[in-house]
């Protein structure tokens, strides 16, 4: 056969095969979508977020508690995971960019980052909640802290990497300290992408169950107190997925759409915060 | 610089010892002695002796690699920023050493300015980028301050142009605005000296003309020293020329003579387009 027909051929073969393999795995992203979707979107109405859990046998509920809980636990460990995170990242991207110990913080990093979480759950269950008597929501918070923290060092320590040297030597030639040199040049240039990535952080947190399976548990009624356990999306979805009762199936599929649409709008939003921008 | 600023630096007592002249009679204000220089185990700059005249533009010239712009990152110390990279021997500005243990290299720089090839401006207004340099410097009421970078903005011919848009990112301004922006930023603190690390070499020809007729402004209260790839340039804008090549320094006399008469045969092929 001619080579250019030969060539044509496999050009054909390899161009179906991609698109074959593409589209099967976006048949099963929608297929996703659209079971989430159909399952959960009559369920979710006012009071989905007016109404607290439902106790057993009770009808009709909502989940409320559920979605205030996971909203205080997630803003907790915001609050302590990113400072760390942001810090971290700072310090390898501008002391330690090519130090020994610089090494071992990004590869331990990387581990925490694909660990299991519930290896995290059983440890913050071990400091925190045998030593302390009782789950509660704090310990909850540290946990989803321990995953947010690698997420945050390493897009800070990527964005502002991303910043060129020369205008760290612009600002230094111009007799400005180290600290000066990061606060208001480096760290400002990179802000939007470091704040990007405590978003990504946040999306990462969103549905994490196994660490609050130890730490936080679950909470039927509604609660402000983080001292003891606290209500949460992702525990509530799996209790009541497994329950008998069918306002319960309802709330978990709304419970889980809910989160799905929670990811897909941060992720969004750190899109549109990241494209380039027309100055 | 203020009265405030300067108190901390080592300037020779007025009317005490006279101030070292070079050959040509002029007034030197930095004096290059035995300067070698190392990036990591390269030795980049071999043995440097050279007096650097003030009031007056000083070119580097030679082909990529020579060294030129390790010299002039050693007049301002930003070598420092890099922990491999190194330097010893003298550099005396206005008779002291700047790579002694003991300089506070935040004074030197504020008296050793520097414009780098590829302008920078900040992630701030216009108005913050030139305040910038300032604030870390002096502390100036706000109408000081304003009066400040007016000042910078129209010796650096800058001015007219960015005189309604202050308040608008340092980034939105053309190629040549913004090195003249980063000009501006370098003269609002009022140094005594100030590097050019090939200033035009990323700009169209126009700004280009605009950048070198402003070098022949500044000269009258500045030492300049510019690195440029561009010999024809070094003739229009400098009053002295020094000839480097793999470190060494070759020649070092007024452009002039440089250019016409050299006293060296390298000087002479450079010059001559038999190598670059």
């Amino acid at each position: 056969m001619h080579i250019r027909t030969r060539r044509k051929i496999i050009n054909a073969v390899n161009l179906t095969a991609s698109v074959l393999t593409t589209a099967l795995g976006l048949f099963f992203l929608a297929w996703l979508l659209w079971t989430l979707f159909a399952q959960g979107i009559a369920h979710i109405n006012g009071a989905l977020f007016t109404q607290d859990m439902p106790g057993p046998g009770s009808a009709g509920g909502g989940l409320r508690n559920a979605i205030v809980g996971s909203l205080l636990m997630t803003a907790v460990a915001v609050l302590i995971g990113a400072p760390l995170g942001i810090l971290a990242g700072i310090y390898l991207s501008e002391f330690g960019r090519h130090a020994r110990i610089s090494h071992l913080v990004r590869f331990i990093s990387d581990v925490l980052l694909s660990a299991p979480s519930i290896v995290i759950g059983v440890f913050v269950y071990e400091i925190m909640v045998a030593p302390l008597g009782g789950f509660s929501g704090w310990a909850g918070a540290v946990s989803l802290a321990i995953l947010v923290v690698p997420v945050v060092v390493r897009t800070t320590e990527n964005i502002m990497r991303l910043v060129p040297d020369a205008m760290r030597e612009a600002a230094a030639a111009l007799g400005a300290p180290r600290w000066k040199v990061i606060n208001a040049v480096v760290l400002r240039a990179a802000l939007s992408g470091v704040l990007t990535g405590v978003l990504l952080a946040v999306a990462r947190i969103a549905g994490e169950t196994a660490p609050l399976l130890f730490t936080a548990l679950n909470n039927q009624f509604f609660s402000l107190n983080m001292n003891g356990p606290m209500a949460n999306l992702p525990v509530t979805i799996f209790n009541f997925a497994m329950g008998p009762y069918d306002n319960w199936h309802d709330l978990a599929w709304a419970g889980a759409l809910l989160i799905t649409l929670a990811v897909l709008g941060l992720n969004i939003i750190t899109r549109v915060l990241l494209r380039p921008r027309r100055k | 610089m203020t009265e405030q600023a300067m108190t901390e630096q080592a300037t020779p007592p007025a009317g005490g010892t006279p101030a070292p002249r070079d050959e040509a009679g002029e007034k030197v204000k930095i004096a290059v002695r035995n300067l070698d220089f190392f990036y990591g185990d390269f030795q980049a700059l071999k043995n440097i002796d050279m007096d650097i005249p003030e009031g007056k533009v000083t070119a580097f010239i030679g082909p990529s690699g020579c060294g030129k712009s390790t010299v002039l990152r050693v007049f301002n110390r930003i070598y420092n920023l890099y922990p491999r990279q190194r330097a010893s021997g003298e550099v005396l500005l206005d008779g002291k050493n700047i790579l002694d243990d003991d300089v506070d290299i935040n004074m030197l720089r504020a008296r050793v300015g520097m414009v780098f090839q590829k302008p920078t401006p900040f992630p701030m207004s216009i108005f913050d980028n030139i305040a910038f340099g300032v604030k870390l410097h002096e502390r100036l009421s706000a109408a000081q301050m304003e009066e400040r970078v007016e000042w910078a903005l129209r010796k650096a011919a800058l001015w007219d142009e960015v005189k309604d848009i202050l308040k608008r990112s340092g980034s939105a301004l053309s190629g040549g605005q913004q090195q003249r922006l980063c000009i501006a930023r370098a003269i609002a603190v009022k140094p005594e000296v100030l590097l050019l690390d090939e200033p035009t070499s990323a700009l169209d020809p126009i700004s280009t003309l605009k950048i070198e007729e402003l070098i022949n402004e500044l000269k009258e209260n500045y030492t300049i020293v510019i690195v440029t790839h561009n010999m024809q340039q070094a003739a229009r804008v400098s009053d002295y020329t020094a000839f480097m090549y793999l470190g060494e320094l070759v020649e070092f006399s007024d452009t002039a003579t440089l250019f016409t008469n050299p006293r060296e045969q390298r000087t002479q092929d450079y010059i001559t387009g038999r190598f670059g």
